[in-house]
């Protein structure tokens, strides 16, 4: 009989493995009830901390060309081909499905983030465009990233979940700050493996796994947070949350399970430019 | 005073592995031409023999256009976009993973310089293909309705100049909207496309999507004539383009074509000059000059001519020719024999009509076809090298007065693809654009390509564009 | 502004003349500008070629220390190593200058010429180095004591406050006082600062002000702000030190310094002047690198060309 060797769950912030500072942890239980792990419980400090990561991260992300964000997008999806029996067994266990209902999830997933990778690169030829405006003037509109967004991910859907809400936002040029869904994390760190050995530079995207009631006041509060994906969120929490982040009218938005560009567009701003056109 | 002489610095050779002969790449496989016949790739910077690849004659034609027929009925059809993207990914890396033979492959085929295909021919290849492969899964959001429908089966003929980017640029466009393919490489350009077919292979790219058939002008012909091909594309002179053109002009078959090009380059007086200097060496000796949309006429302000010729008559001084597979090399071998004899033509002509030669004093080798960076001064419209494309390292430099007489001056041509403003001024840069009757003017650079960048020419130089969202459009039916 | 200068006809001596002659030097495009600077970066020099460009970097180092803790103690050993940079291997050639803070130049020039380094110049580093923020008064006094003292080379800053807020007649007039308290047996290296004048314009201008108010070089950064010697930066001052002599007959040599740690950097340097300003600038006398750890790098890829193969860190000396 062999023992297997058991993975401990920590957050993923700065392109770094940490616990959380506050030394907590909390259980997380299988579909059945049994005992699973015991992932780091966030604090408001691990968030503020993910924050300063993302945001300082963002500048060099948005400012690489949208070819090699795809590139590195793309590779990630690679890294997660390589791991789809460690995601089956998290999705297995933590959504009660059968395998082959776990791996149809698990490529989805995967197919997901490829269908987002594509777009860094195509986004601004379909989204932006030159206007014929009545004068001399070169008139053109482009979308840029909008800068840190953080992302409340689906409460049952725990692989995909993520994917749908972190890979149009990256694929805007954004950097992220994800709370996975509480009772079924586990993918949400899995998956920071992915980055952690991809091309990503650290702090582009940072995972908190713990309790999201406690996290997400502090996210919609914080005025480094530029928007919002409350996908994750009930419909009371939300409006409390939405009050939050109209100090610095972050743009908050929640969506289902589509995949379409404007959910990368939602976390983009267009800025239209001028020009005289003469001798 | 010193002279700093840089010493030989090869490439490796034997990361390139040549085999002695190939066959043609039908329904995935590697098969002997119907006629057993074989012709010689020689290398042009040394004349020696690279390889023997097979003529495909009309059987092998109607042999080749029957596989990607069925390939695109039985499978790729009814493949869907999301899986058809994963092979063209697959392609990529792929061409990554192997960028330095392909690179030394091409080198040794085509004449250009290692330094060239290293740093632009082959990773623009691979970028071509990774783009292509993000719009196989999303053309419903390309702008061309919510089911794009591919033509069927595309039949390409592609020139010697970029051999192996001129094939990605018809193949994964053509791959991702959901054509299969029969590509025609240059004659004297064979090997990469052979090579990209083993890619094709380690791909486990469906057999008969992708099929490669070499042979020369006769072998071309009989497939863009061929009737089971549905959509023709052609990369290649404008004097080709026509006759291709004329041909299916009764069959409905959809075309697009990518032929000649004389492009101005122009440099106004407030121009940034070093930089203006550097963009017109790259616009006519990148490549050697064998660029379609090379920057063969310099229209330079009269009022800085003196200044500006003296400035770039010193830096074509710096250019290093000789062997291509030196990373030190700048220019390369011209690619035939054939191609140099145009050369020697077009410039003696510019010589008789009485135009001023100088050309950089440069040692060529005496085996391989060689020409040293021209530049001819005082020439005129009226001169033929001014008018007719040379396709090799001469320049023509014309004079202008006014912004108005630059566009009358540059615009004066059958051709119109591709065109240069060099002025620090962004009104002008914008008035200009909007003047010049080409499809891609560069502005303050030159020969900048993208996958994400439409390119394909006004008038004579062709029909259609290449890259980017609507470069989709000549392979999605009814588009174009 | 003063009329005692190095015009050569192009500037009549007023601050106006001066602002008219630099608006007419030419726009630089700074994409343009990298794209040629990373392809000279390429260049693959191996060999032969390679041998002669290590031995070439060596003699054109200023070795250099420039830290508030120097003490006589290190200075020494500096002169030492710039005289004899691998004491197992005379074939070395020493290096083209030492460079340390003005009072440091006594011991520096004493100990060059009691080992036998009469032939290694001392350069000084003045003018309230490195920030240039100090009155005249100071700046004028900073460098008559590094002459006193031995000092055969003078590495001045430029007021960059004064260069970015358009004074450019008294960045002019600066240069011009500091070269007449050289005279004829100091030369004279101008330091621009690149880093904080930031656009390569600004670099075109800044050389082309310091050439005309008389100096002998002109020179990247003090290596105390980075971004120091980029190979942009540099080309587009080799690019104005040549044009200068289209203008003017007179060379005018540059020094990067600042960023050059390898041998491949310093090899890189090296391609840029060829290619650039041209062999003539191959030589100590029109084309320096200041730099400290780059000399033993130098040494070590020296090494490795002899004996095939790669040094370590224990076989050169440390100072």
């Amino acid at each position: 009989m062999r023992l297997d060797v058991k993975k401990t769950y920590k957050l993923f912030i700065g392109g770094a493995f940490p616990r959380s500072e506050s030394g907590r942890s909390y259980v997380v239980n299988d579909s059945k009830g049994k005992f699973l792990a015991n992932p780091s419980q966030a604090s408001r400090k691990d968030l503020r901390d993910a924050v300063v990561a993302a945001k300082s991260a963002h500048p060099h992300w948005s400012n690489a060309t949208a070819y090699n964000r795809g590139q590195i997008l793309y590779r990630i999806a690679e890294i997660m081909e390589g791991r789809t029996e460690q995601f089956v067994a998290e999705i297995m266990a933590l959504e009660g499905v059968t395998s082959k209902a776990a791996l149809a999830h698990v490529h989805e997933a995967i197919d997901t983030w490829v269908w987002y990778a594509g777009w860094s690169d195509k986004i601004s030829s379909t989204a932006g465009s030159t206007n014929p405006i009545a004068g001399p003037y070169y008139n053109f509109t482009i979308p840029e990233s909008l800068g840190v967004v953080g992302i409340v991910a689906d409460q049952k859907s725990s692989l995909l979940g993520v994917v749908r809400s972190l890979a149009p936002v990256l694929a805007g040029g954004n950097t992220a700050v994800l709370i996975t869904s509480e009772k079924r994390p586990l993918p949400g760190i899995t998956l920071s493996e992915c980055f952690a050995t991809s091309d990503v530079p650290a702090g582009v995207v940072n995972i908190l796994t713990g309790v999201t009631s406690e996290l997400t006041p502090w996210l919609a509060s914080h005025m480094e947070v530029d928007g919002l994906d409350l996908s994750g969120v009930d419909a009371k929490t939300e409006t409390e949350l939405r009050i939050a982040g109209t100090e610095n009218l972050k743009r908050i938005h929640r969506f289902g399970p589509d995949k379409s560009p404007a959910r990368i567009l939602s976390f983009m701003e267009y800025k239209t430019v001028w020009h005289p056109i003469g001798i | 005073m010193s002279n700093f002489e840089y010493a030989p610095a090869p490439e490796s050779r034997s990361i390139a592995k040549i085999e002695k002969d190939y066959g043609l790449f039908i329904n995935g496989k590697f098969q002997p031409p119907h006629s057993k016949k074989r012709f010689e790739t020689i290398n042009p910077a040394t004349e020696e023999v690279l390889s023997k690849v097979s003529f495909a004659d009309e059987v092998d034609v109607d042999k080749a256009v029957k596989a990607a027929r069925s390939a695109y009925t039985k499978i790729w059809s009814k493949l869907s976009g999301k899986e058809r993207a994963k092979y063209l990914f697959r392609i990529a890396r792929l061409l990554q993973e192997r960028a330095r033979e392909f690179a030394v492959v091409e080198s040794l085929d085509n004449g250009k310089p290692i330094r060239e295909t290293r740093d632009v021919d082959i990773p623009l290849a691979a970028a071509h293909f990774f783009y292509h492969a993000g719009w196989a899964d999303k053309l419903e959001h390309a702008g061309y309705g919510s089911q794009p429908k591919p033509h069927g089966v595309v039949g390409q003929v592609i020139p010697w100049n970029f051999p192996l980017l001129m094939l990605a640029w018809k193949v994964a466009p053509a791959l991702a909207t959901g054509n299969t393919v029969v590509l025609k490489p240059a004659e004297t350009t064979p090997l990469t496309a052979l090579l990209f077919a083993e890619i094709c292979q380690q791909a486990e790219l469906p057999a008969g999507v992708v099929n490669i058939i070499t042979g020369d002008g006769r072998t071309g012909s009989a497939l863009v004539k061929h009737p089971g091909i549905d959509k023709v594309a052609f990369t290649g002179s404008t004097e080709v383009g026509k006759l291709i053109a004329q041909s299916v002009a009764s069959t409905g078959k959809s075309l697009t074509l990518e032929l000649g090009g004389k492009g101005a380059n122009i440099v106004f007086e407030d121009s940034p000059i070093d930089q203006a200097v550097e963009g017109i060496v790259n616009g006519i000796f990148f490549n050697q000059g064998h660029v379609c949309c090379a920057g063969s006429r310099l229209l330079l302000q009269e009022n800085i001519h003196d200044e500006f010729l003296h400035k770039l008559q010193l830096r074509m001084s710096k250019i290093r020719v000789g062997d291509p597979l030196d990373k030190n090399t700048d220019l390369g071998a011209i690619n035939s024999a054939a191609q140099l004899s145009k050369i020697r033509e077009l410039s003696q002509s510019g010589e008789t009509e009485g135009a001023q030669i100088w050309s950089a004093p440069c040692e060529l080798p005496s085996k391989g076809f060689w020409f040293a960076p021209t530049v001819f001064t005082g020439v005129t419209q009226a001169h033929r090298i001014a008018r007719e494309e040379i396709f090799g390292p001469v320049l023509s430099v014309l004079t202008f007065r006014t912004p108005h007489e630059a566009i009358e001056k540059a615009n004066n041509t059958p051709f119109g693809l591709s065109a240069g403003v060099w002025t620090d001024k962004g009104s002008r840069i914008l008035w200009a654009s909007n003047q010049l009757k080409a499809g891609v003017i560069w502005a303050n650079t030159f020969n900048k390509f993208d996958p994400a960048s439409p390119f394909g020419g006004y008038k004579e130089s062709g029909w259609g564009r290449e890259g980017g969202r609507h470069g989709l459009a000549a392979y999605i039916k009814g588009a174009h | 502004m003063r009329s005692e200068f190095r015009s050569e006809g192009l500037i009549d001596g007023s601050e106006s003349s001066l602002r008219r002659f630099l608006q007419t030097l030419s726009p630089v495009d700074q994409i343009g500008a990298q794209e040629r600077a990373a392809m000279l970066g390429t260049r693959s020099i191996k060999t032969s070629s390679k041998k002669w460009a290590i031995d070439m970097a060596i003699s054109m180092v200023d070795l250099t220390t420039l830290e508030g803790a120097d003490t006589p103690g290190k200075v020494r050993a500096l002169c030492s190593k710039a005289v004899r940079p691998d004491p197992r291997d005379l074939t070395v050639p020493h290096v083209g200058a030492v460079c340390v803070y003005n009072d440091m130049v006594g011991i520096a020039r004493q100990h060059l010429d009691a080992i036998g380094g009469e032939d290694v110049p001392v350069a000084a580093v003045s003018t309230a180095f490195p920030s240039g923020r100090a009155s005249r008064t100071v700046k004028i006094q900073d460098t008559r004591d590094a002459i006193a003292l031995g000092a055969s080379e003078i590495d001045m800053v430029i007021d960059r406050g004064a260069f970015l807020s358009g004074r450019l007649g008294e960045v002019f007039d600066e240069i011009v006082t500091i070269k007449d308290i050289c005279g004829e047996p100091a030369h004279l290296k101008v330091i621009l600062e690149t880093g904080e004048l930031v656009t390569l314009d600004n670099v075109r201008k800044a050389s082309y002000l310091a050439m005309l108010a008389g100096a002998d070089f002109i020179k990247t950064s003090t290596g105390k702000v980075t971004p120091a010697a980029t190979a942009p930066v540099v080309m587009v001052m080799l690019e104005a030190v040549r044009d200068y002599f289209q203008l003017t007959g007179t060379r005018i040599g540059v020094k990067p310094a600042g960023g050059i740690r390898t041998t491949k950097d310093a090899i890189k340097q090296l391609v840029l002047v060829n290619e650039t300003a041209g062999p003539e600038w191959l030589d100590p006398a029109l084309f320096r690198i200041g730099a400290s750890a780059l000399l033993n790098d130098l040494l070590m890829q020296r090494m490795k060309m002899d004996n095939g193969r790669y040094s370590s860190a224990n076989y050169v000396t440390v100072d």
